[in-house]
C-alpha cells in the first residue's frame, strides 16, 4: 500500500483549509462589514483565473477554499491508489469539489472540505472498490490492511 | 439602437402608462415580471418597448411574483438598471425576496400598484400590500397621481443608484384610481430625462471577471447583526440625498416634491395625514371647511421609508389634532401609519390630539364629505381638549359604528 499518495498536503496551497469558521478572528464592527454581505473571491485581479489551478489561486479569506468547513464530518472516504483506475467518477460526482485529481490522475481527498456524504464511495466501480468509508478517527495504515478482497461474481442460476 | 418614441408636450396617461414610460426613458435593462391585476399594464408596455424596437432591454417572463424578484435580482447583481411592477398577493408573493434585494444593496425599482390583500379576494385599491412591505428595507416613494408616478419613477432610480444609498426602491400608486384613470401628464423629453437618471454605474458586479464576488453569504449570531445595522444606516442616511434629487427634479421640471408635503398647514388647527389619492380628496374638503371658518389642512407623505418623523413633526408641530388614515385592516393594532405619526407627536412639545382612522378598504371610496366630517370630528376634540370619541374609528363602514381604545387624556 503506497501511503505516500495519501499526503493530505498534496496539491495544497499555503491558504486551504486554514480558517476555522467561527473562530472569532477578524470580528469588525457594523461600520466596517462589507456593504450588501458582499465577498470577493480572490486577492487582486482574478481575470483569467478560471484557467489556473487551486494552488496558483490566490483565494481570499472569504473564499470557503481557505476555511476548513468539514468539522461535522462523522465518517471519511479513505482512497485506495492501489486500486483506482483514475476514471474520474468520484472526481465528477463529488458535491464539494473535494476529490484532487491532477492530469486525470486521482491523487486523494481534500480533508478541508468534504462533507462525508459517500457519493465518491457509491459511484467508484472497481471491484473492491477504490474509496471506503471509515470511522473519521480511523488510521490510514489500518485503514487500508482492513481493505476487503475482490468479490466473486456469483454464477448466474438458470431460471427456467 | 432603440427607435425613437414620440412625445408631445402633455400626454394624456394613466398612472400605468406613465409608470412603463419612465421605465422606458430610464432605460431599464432587464424587467423581470409576473402579471397581476392593477399593475399589469406597466410591465406588458416595457415587453411591447422591447418588441417594438422602442427599448434595448431584456424582458424576462417568469413563473411567479418569487422568480420575478429573484430575477430582478440577478440582473441587478450582474450589472444592469433593474425594475418590475406588481401587486396585492403578487406582492405578497415577492414579499421573501424583497428582503434579499435590499440586504444585497441592489437598486431595483418596483412600482407597486396598491390593492388589497384577500381574504376576501379583491382587486381595487388599499394600501395593505403596502404596509407588508414596510420593514423590507425598500425606500418607499408615494405617488398620488398619474404625472407622480411618472415623475417619482424617474426620481427612484436616481436615488437608489446613488453610490451612497445603493438600495432598492418601490413607487406606490393607488391600484384604480391612479393607474387607470387617465390624467394630463408633462413627460420629460428622452433626452432630459436621460440626462437626469443617469447612466447606471455598477458596484460589485457579478459579470466583472476579474473580481469575482459572493452575493447572498450566510452569516449567522456573529455576522448578522452588524450587516442588518449597516444596512439601516443606509436607508436612514438616504434622506439628504432623497431631498438632492428632488431638488434637482425641481430645477428641471419646476415640479416640487418633499418628503412630506402640506397643503394649507401655515395656521392649520385640524388636519388629516394622508397617503396616496386621499391626499387630494382631504385637500378639497380642507378648502370647503375653511370656507365654513375651520382651519384645516392637510399633510401628506411623499416617503413612507425612510420615514421623515422629523418632518412630520414639524409640519404639525402647531396643530391642535390630527387625524392619520390607514388605508389597511391592522389586524389587532392600531394602524401602521398611526404607529408612526403618533411616536413622531409625542415627543413634541405640543403633544397634539392624534386619532386614527381605518377606511377606504377594498376600494372603498373615501369621499369629500366623509373627510368634511372627519375635520369636523377634530376640531370637537380640539375645542374639546381631549379626544370625544374612539381612539381608533373605521370611517365609510355600513353597520353600527366601530371604534376602539379610548382616551385617559382629559
Amino acid at each position: 500500500m503506497s501511503v505516500e499518495s495519501q499526503d493530505l498536503n498534496l496539491c495544497a496551497n499555503d491558504n486551504r483549509g486554514q480558517l476555522q469558521l467561527g473562530a472569532g478572528a477578524g470580528l469588525v464592527g457594523w461600520d466596517e462589514v462589507t456593504q450588501g454581505i458582499v465577498l470577493t473571491s480572490f486577492d487582486g485581479d482574478a481575470s483569467g483565473i478560471a484557467h489556473k489551478k487551486a494552488e496558483d489561486r490566490s483565494y481570499s479569506e472569504f473564499n470557503s477554499y481557505t476555511a476548513s468547513v468539514a468539522s461535522w464530518r462523522v465518517n471519511k472516504p479513505v482512497f485506495n491508489r492501489d486500486i483506482c483506475i483514475d476514471c474520474q467518477n468520484c472526481w465528477v460526482w463529488c458535491p464539494d469539489s473535494s476529490i484532487l485529481s491532477r492530469d486525470k490522475q486521482m491523487l486523494g481527498i481534500d480533508y478541508d472540505h468534504c462533507k462525508g456524504c459517500e457519493v465518491c464511495v457509491e459511484v467508484c466501480p472497481t471491484n473492491p472498490k477504490s474509496l471506503l468509508m471509515f470511522n473519521e478517527h480511523a488510521d490510514l495504515d489500518e485503514s487500508l490492511a482492513a481493505w476487503p478482497e475482490k468479490k466473486k461474481k456469483a454464477k448466474k442460476s438458470k431460471e427456467a | 439602437m432603440a427607435v425613437k418614441f414620440d412625445l408631445n408636450e402633455r400626454e394624456v396617461w394613466d398612472g400605468n402608462y406613465a409608470a412603463s414610460q419612465a421605465l422606458r426613458q430610464a432605460d431599464v435593462d432587464v424587467v423581470v415580471a409576473y402579471p397581476i391585476t392593477p399593475s399589469t399594464p406597466i410591465v406588458e408596455n416595457y415587453g411591447a418597448y422591447v418588441g417594438n424596437g422602442f427599448i434595448d432591454g431584456e424582458f424576462v417572463m417568469v413563473e411567479s411574483e418569487h422568480a420575478a424578484m429573484s430575477g430582478c435580482i440577478g440582473a441587478s447583481a450582474a450589472g444592469g438598471r433593474v425594475s418590475t411592477a406588481t401587486s396585492s398577493q403578487g406582492f405578497a408573493l415577492m414579499a421573501e425576496v424583497l428582503y434579499q434585494a435590499s440586504g444585497m444593496r441592489l437598486p431595483i425599482v418596483l412600482n407597486v400598484v396598491n390593492r388589497a390583500l384577500a381574504s376576501p379576494l379583491n382587486v381595487r385599491g388599499d394600501h395593505a400590500d403596502m404596509y407588508l412591505g414596510r420593514d423590507a428595507g425598500w425606500i418607499q416613494f408615494g405617488a398620488f397621481n398619474a404625472q407622480e408616478a411618472y415623475d417619482l419613477a424617474l426620481c427612484a432610480f436616481k436615488v437608489g443608484e446613488n453610490h451612497k444609498v445603493r438600495l432598492p426602491v418601490m413607487v406606490h400608486q393607488d391600484g384604480f384610481i391612479t393607474s387607470h384613470t387617465a390624467q394630463n401628464v408633462y413627460p420629460l423629453t428622452d433626452e432630459k430625462a436621460k440626462a437626469f437618471v443617469g447612466d447606471f454605474v455598477p458596484v460589485d458586479d457579478m459579470l466583472d471577471f476579474s473580481r469575482p464576488v459572493t452575493y447572498g453569504a450566510q452569516t449567522e449570531e456573529d455576522w448578522h447583526f452588524e450587516h442588518k445595522a449597516k444596512q439601516h444606516k443606509a436607508i436612514m442616511d438616504s434622506m439628504p440625498i432623497i431631498d438632492e434629487v428632488f431638488a434637482e427634479f425641481k430645477e428641471l421640471t419646476g415640479r416640487e416634491y418633499n418628503r412630506v408635503e402640506s397643503y394649507d398647514m401655515d395656521d392649520a388647527d385640524v388636519v388629516i395625514i394622508g397617503l396616496g389619492t386621499t391626499v387630494e380628496t382631504a385637500r378639497v374638503a380642507a378648502q370647503n371647511m375653511r370656507a365654513k371658518g375651520v382651519k384645516a389642512g392637510v399633510v401628506a407623505i411623499r416617503c413612507f421609508r425612510p420615514f421623515p418623523y422629523e418632518e412630520v413633526r414639524e409640519a404639525l408641530k402647531d396643530a391642535k389634532a390630527i387625524a392619520v388614515t390607514d388605508r389597511s385592516s391592522p389586524g389587532g393594532a392600531m394602524g401602521a401609519f398611526y404607529n408612526e405619526v403618533a411616536a413622531a407627536m409625542y415627543t413634541s412639545v405640543n403633544r397634539p390630539i392624534v386619532t386614527g382612522f381605518v377606511y377606504g378598504l377594498g376600494g372603498r371610496d373615501f369621499s369629500i364629505e366623509e373627510a368634511e366630517r372627519i375635520f369636523a370630528e377634530q376640531q370637537a376634540h380640539a375645542d374639546a381638549g381631549y379626544i370625544t370619541t374612539d381612539i381608533q374609528q373605521f370611517s365609510g363602514l355600513r353597520g353600527p359604528k366601530l371604534g376602539f381604545f379610548k382616551t385617559a387624556r382629559g
